[in-house]
């Protein structure tokens, strides 16, 4: 295994009336060719942000890459997504990374067909005419499981249910065979039994194409099933990061404690009372200066109000960035 | 996932643009078929343009042919009528069905070149406005309300009186003046359109800024403009009129329904029917232009095609 893509100490803010909004506060991580890497948090965590920011499709102003790298692995040879031209990201963008929004009802232009809209990118990124990109159009909306492909291609939007706009969403984000497809959070905007079809489809697509997918979302749930590493945001730093059997197993982060007594099971009685968290999620306004979740934190102590715990290994393929060891019920 | 479906997919004749035409052109007629005002504005429109296409074969006589002897005739159902002259003639003995075809001529000429100037004007103003932003879009924008600010019809009583009084006068101060509001129009759209979802993810796919803005927005504005486009048409047909009435359109020597209306102002007592045809001409077409501008409006917007049926 060999890293495609390496980030490191990647910071974003937005410039606001209010003042400057810390998204993104030196989010490091690394991504393993073929390997799925899950990003969870809650709303306002900056995940979205965090992943925006690398195909710098954050709006600027008011957004603002402030520092970081982000370096895209090919071969031996790799490039700083964060320095690229316009241009070179153009190419980076639905050529090398695909990229999934949350919403497909408004992500597809109501007035252009979906064929077209496949068949832009195609164009685009690998210089075919017209009629190659539409017969390479027809394969990829039968490979994403859209029955009926040739006369589904001259449809509009509005003729598609929202499954299938996520399906053919997904056909423009795979178009190219990108290396690395991200989600955010693809299936936030669609019923519980679609959702599950779309996760089955981008696990299948990653195995017959070999992507390295990044996959957004606050539902731990879906993570499980299909995620190798997830990643727990708080407050726009990684708090935790683990292999995804042990994150569930033994998970070490308070928050992240708390995130998983949030979840109903199946397995318990049902007689269990779900934990919600206390508090609000955190103030982004101010930079940090101490651990973000230590307002509502039970183990927090005086260090914990002092200095930004690190993000620190404390098992095979385990970070966690707390001060305090919660198994043990002591600081490390 | 169906595992079928991914391998060995016969080629496929992507002869869908005209399968494409054809279709589209079938449901525009169901649709037309479906909407009794739309096909009634459509009649209209259509109506006027085959008068001002074929006036020479149409008119029954010359516009500008002048029989003193028959001046003040009335329409052919009356008791002094006569069938020769259907709707009449005028102070001047001519030919009021005649007249009133070739004024159709003066009126789309003015409407059709009108708003084309100013369609094309407030577009690009409108697409520089809202695509570009930011210290662009306010100097544009104070522009055009600088020149919405000028009251209307002393401009072109300003103009006129400089320039003289000629067709393509008219037409230039209609096209001029009428830009702002295409360009007002144009630029709400856009910065709507920009800052949609289906314009991020085409920004998430590498879609250049140029593709973005005449494969993406270009095909969202085309539905509000045509709209626009015939609303304003209407509004130039009758704004025509109205300058001709007052003298500051073309010659009186071009047979046009605003001049017309002006000679007939005289005899509306004696010969009430010399105001009373261009009278109804510019209303008929006005209301075909409106009619057919709300019809257009429902069937170019995909969204609402679906909730028409």
């Amino acid at each position: 295994m060999s890293p495609i893509l390496q980030v490191r100490n990647l910071v974003t803010r937005f410039d606001t009336v209010d003042g400057i909004v810390h998204a993104v506060n030196g989010v490091s991580f690394d991504l393993e060719e073929g390997e799925t890497l899950a990003i969870v948090g809650e709303s306002g965590c900056g995940k979205t942000v965090t992943v925006l920011s690398l195909l710098r499709l954050i709006p600027e102003p008011p957004g603002r890459i402030e520092s970081g790298e982000a370096m895209l692995y090919e071969g031996a040879a790799r490039r700083d997504l964060l320095k690229l031209s316009e241009p070179e990201m153009r190419h980076i963008r639905g050529g090398r990374i695909g990229f999934i929004f949350q919403d497909p009802m408004t992500s597809l232009n109501p007035v252009l067909t979906i064929g077209e809209q496949i068949a832009e990118s195609l164009v685009e990124h690998l210089g075919m005419d017209r009629d190659q990109a539409c017969e390479h159009t027809i394969k990829l909306l039968a490979r994403v499981g859209i029955p009926d492909p040739e006369k589904r291609y001259s449809n509009y939007p509005h003729q598609f249910s929202g499954g299938m706009r996520q399906r053919a969403m997904i056909a423009i984000a795979i178009a190219c065979t990108p290396e690395i497809l991200i989600a955010d959070e693809p299936t936030t905007a669609l019923d519980v039994t679609v959702q599950a079809q779309i996760v089955d489809l981008v696990k299948h697509l990653r195995t017959e194409l070999g992507m390295a997918v990044i996959w957004i979302t606050h539902d731990l749930g879906v993570v499980a099933g299909l995620a190798d590493w997830v990643q727990v945001m708080y407050g726009g730093m990684v708090v935790e990061r683990a292999f995804v059997d042990y994150l569930y197993e033994r998970p070490q982060h308070p928050y992240t404690i708390g995130l998983l007594g949030a979840l109903p099971g199946l397995d318990r009685k049902g007689t269990r009372r779900l934990v919600s968290i206390e508090g609000t999620p955190p103030e982004l306004m101010r930079p940090p200066s101490h651990c973000q979740f230590a307002p509502r934190c039970s183990y927090a102590f005086d260090r914990c109000w002092q200095e930004i715990p690190p993000l620190l290994p404390v098992g095979v393929r385990h970070e966690v960035a707390c001060f305090f060891n919660v198994e043990k019920g002591r600081p490390w | 996932m169906r595992e079928s479906a991914t391998c060995d997919l016969r080629p496929v004749t992507c002869d869908l643009e005209a399968r494409g035409l054809r279709y589209r052109l079938g449901r525009l007629l169901r649709l037309l078929w479906r909407d009794r005002s739309g096909m009634l504005g459509l009649t209209l429109f259509v109506l006027v343009a085959v008068a001002a296409v074929f006036s020479p074969w149409l008119s029954p006589h010359g516009p500008l042919d002048q029989h003193l002897s028959i001046s003040k005739q009335p329409p052919a159902w009356s008791a002094d009528g006569n069938w020769d002259y259907p709707l009449g003639t005028d102070n001047l003995g001519r030919d009021l069905l005649s007249r009133v075809i070739y004024g159709s001529r003066v009126s789309l000429t003015v409407g059709f070149f009108g708003v084309l100037i100013a369609g094309s004007i407030g577009l690009v103003v409108g697409l520089i406005s809202g695509y570009a932003g930011g210290r662009v879009d306010g100097i544009i924008m104070g522009a055009i309300n600088i020149i919405l600010a000028l009251p209307y019809l002393l401009f072109v009583v300003f103009i006129a009186a400089i320039l003289g009084r000629s067709l393509l006068n008219v037409i230039l101060i209609f096209g001029i003046t009428d830009s702002p509001i295409f360009a007002r129009v144009t630029r709400g759209e856009v910065l709507r359109i920009r800052r949609s979802g289906y314009v991020e993810s085409a920004k998430s796919v590498g879609v250049s800024e140029w593709r973005i803005l005449f494969d993406h927005i270009m095909p969202n504005l085309i539905g509000p403009l045509i709209t626009l486009a015939t609303f304003e048409m209407s509004a130039m047909i009758f704004y025509e009129a109205g300058l001709g009435f007052l003298g500051l359109s073309v010659p009186p020597s071009v047979p046009s329904w605003g001049n017309m209306l002006s000679a007939g102002r005289k005899y509306l007592t004696s010969a009430p029917w010399i105001a009373t045809w261009p009278g109804l001409a510019i209303m008929f077409t006005s209301l075909g232009m409106n009619l057919l501008g709300d019809w257009l409006r429902d069937v170019l917007d995909p969204r609402l095609r679906r909730a028409r049926k």
